[in-house]
């Protein structure tokens, strides 16, 4: 029985990657990157004795800008657009801190460091004032619902069709491939922006989570960001023979995306190392989107990374994860061969 | 208008699945693919509904919209009820909404469907699925239609039934090509293709597949060559090759018999 066990486990792969992967992962994940503790803080100081206060600041404050002739407005600028995590409005005494709140662990470091700094500073925490965990949590959430439909339900919807065999079916029906693709996949992108739409209407009605930003650019990003993890929900369709392997497969991709999307542990605490792996992950900028929109209402100008790195991977994953699961259909047409009152022919 | 396969080899990565066969279906003619298994009968029927590309050889098959195809699988959306699963294949083959919902009451009527209309495809036994998955086949009145062993796993009843849906069919002018790994539905064909590990043993119709033993069958309780030899009843029947003296009753060879004869000889490097 043992020996029958081994033998089984040797020969598939993926249980065999999961046992070898998952524990190095989890080993990485919580070595490197479980980290609430944020150890500086991206930080402007404005205003006319701008010098004088960034030379008197801790270290905690990591001061990538000085400059004399900015405002207050630049600075609320500045933090809306996530340049940087803390402006000092170098204005008179007390100086005024204004705080990204959007950033939940950053904002906590740097409320605790200022209140240690007596009356010389008052803190002005911006987007997110109590410092709400759900403010911040439930942007993040929406990704998460959006890649397990877009990656779990997708891929076992797509899988059933080969499990059953009706594929075979969808491939010889005179059905173009294309069409086959799209009308598998539009209605699960119909269903991921429906959960989306609920849970961010609920999010907003129940926690009092703000929408202050562009719906359509919180709407674009989710789109391209569906596209992102349907592509992977096809591909994961396409190296699966049944419902337990996409599921396994599906779950190796997605944990990494809970733990290192910024979600639940801050990027910035994060080893650059491991931090690396996260800019890697479609989750990550999806959160940068959701909540730089709905809490900081950032334009869309300031999300060009996150809303670019999305765009090249939706074009990738999802153009990569529809050619191969092209290839599962009619293959006669896809080599060209013309399959009616026809001939389709090889040659020696 | 013909169809079938010319000189067509098919291969798996280094397997040959299928080596230069040469099938031709008329209208109304029903062919019945023997063998045993991975002998090639669905690569056969998958290279002529266009899901395989064979390596070399031609295929002549209708366009898309003129092929029925019944997969080894249920072939049916196990979460549509019957009706949903004809409406949708009719619809995809270019019917009308009227002209499907027509053609699925004289479907489902001729298959005793009829009261199972909205059940769906998972709660239908395995008999009547199958007859579910024929009647999608047939919907669109195909000019070729191609079923993967259609009555494999299917009660007896059922598969009188299913025949005689398969007979309607041709008799309508369908070209007709089945696997089947039962032999008495085989000499029911008009013609008979006998494969064996990718390899035509016999291309026939079958009373000429029947005279076209080459060797003796013989009839003996004791074989003399066990691996010539396979179990009829409670006797064996065994195979001596040309130039062999038999030792047994020598008899009248039935399909069976030339089926198995056949692909002892092919493995003896006897020809046929």
């Amino acid at each position: 029985m043992v020996v029958k066990e081994f033998r089984e486990l040797r020969r598939d792969r993926r249980t065999v990657a999961m046992i070898v992967f998952m524990p190095l992962l989890l080993l990485v994940i919580f070595g490197y990157a479980a980290n609430f503790s944020v150890d500086s803080v991206t930080t402007a100081v404005v205003g006319p004795q701008a010098d004088q206060v960034a030379g008197m600041l801790p270290d905690f404050f990591d001061v990538t800008t000085t400059d004399t002739a900015l405002t207050e407005a630049d600075a609320h600028d500045m933090v809306q657009r996530r340049d940087v995590d803390v402006a000092f409005l170098a204005d008179g005494t007390p100086v005024t801190v204004l705080v990204d709140g959007s950033n939940l662990f950053a904002a906590q470091a740097t409320v605790s460091v200022l209140n240690k700094m007596g009356d010389q500073v008052t803190a002005d925490v911006l987007f997110n004032p109590d410092l709400e965990t759900s403010w911040v949590m439930i942007p993040a959430i929406i990704g998460l619902i959006l890649t397990f439909i877009g990656t779990i339900v997708t891929s076992i919807g797509l899988v059933r069709e080969r499990t059953a065999g009706t594929l075979e079916q969808l491939a010889v029906m005179p059905i173009r491939a294309s069409t086959v693709i799209l009308g598998k996949i539009a209605p699960y992108f119909l269903l991921a922006a429906f959960d989306m739409t609920l849970v961010t209407v609920l999010g907003v009605w129940l926690f009092g989570v703000p929408f202050n930003g562009n719906v359509a650019v919180f709407a674009l990003g989710a789109a391209i960001f569906l596209f992102v993890v349907l592509g992977l929900g096809v591909f994961i369709s396409t190296i699966s023979q049944n419902a337990g392997q996409a599921i396994q497969v599906a779950f190796m991709l997605m944990l990494p995306q809970i733990l290192l999307s910024g979600m639940i542990f801050p990027l910035d605490a994060m080893a650059a190392g491991v931090r690396w792996i996260a800019y890697g992950l479609p989750l990550t900028y999806f959160t940068m989107i959701s909540q730089g929109v709905m809490l900081r209402g950032a334009p869309i100008d300031s999300l060009w990374l996150p809303l670019g790195a999305l765009t090249v991977m939706a074009l990738l994953i999802f153009t990569g994860a529809v050619l191969r699961f092209r290839r599962d259909l009619a293959p006669s047409r896809r080599r060209g061969h013309a399959h009616g009152e026809h001939v389709e022919a090889a040659t020696r | 208008m013909t169809w079938g396969l010319t000189d067509v080899t098919v291969r798996f990565g280094v397997t040959n699945a299928l080596v230069d066969t040469t099938l031709t279906v008329e209208p109304g003619q029903v062919i019945g693919i023997v063998g045993g298994d991975g002998a090639g009968k669905t690569t056969l029927l998958r290279a002529l509904v266009g899901e395989v590309v064979p390596r070399s050889g031609s295929v002549h098959a209708p366009a898309p919209h003129r092929i029925g195809y019944l997969p080894a699988s249920s072939g049916s959306w196990a979460e549509l009820s019957v009706r949903e699963n004809l409406e949708f294949v009719g619809r995809s083959f270019g019917l009308s909404t009227s002209q499907v919902a027509a053609r699925a009451d004289e479907l489902l009527a001729r298959a005793g469907l009829d009261s199972a209309r909205d059940r769906l495809a998972r709660q239908l036994s395995g008999g009547m699925r199958r007859k579910l998955g024929f009647c999608m086949a047939t919907v669109a009145e195909p000019d070729l239609l191609v079923l993967d062993e259609p009555s494999t796993g299917v009660d007896p009843v059922s598969r009188v039934e299913l025949w005689r849906l398969v007979s309607l069919a041709a008799a309508g002018g369908a070209g007709v090509v089945m696997s089947t790994t039962y032999l008495d539905e085989a000499e029911r064909c008009g013609h008979l293709m006998v494969l064996d590990e990718g390899h035509v043993l016999l291309s026939a119709p079958p009373e000429e597949a029947l005279a076209s033993l080459v060797g003796t069958v013989v009839t003996t309780t004791d074989p003399v060559h066990p691996e010539r030899a396979w179990r009829r009843g409670r006797t064996h029947h065994e195979w001596w090759p040309p130039g062999e003296r038999p030792v047994g009753s020598t008899i009248t060879p039935d399909l069976e018999d030339v089926v198995i004869a056949a692909s002892l000889a092919r493995r003896a490097g006897v020809a046929a």
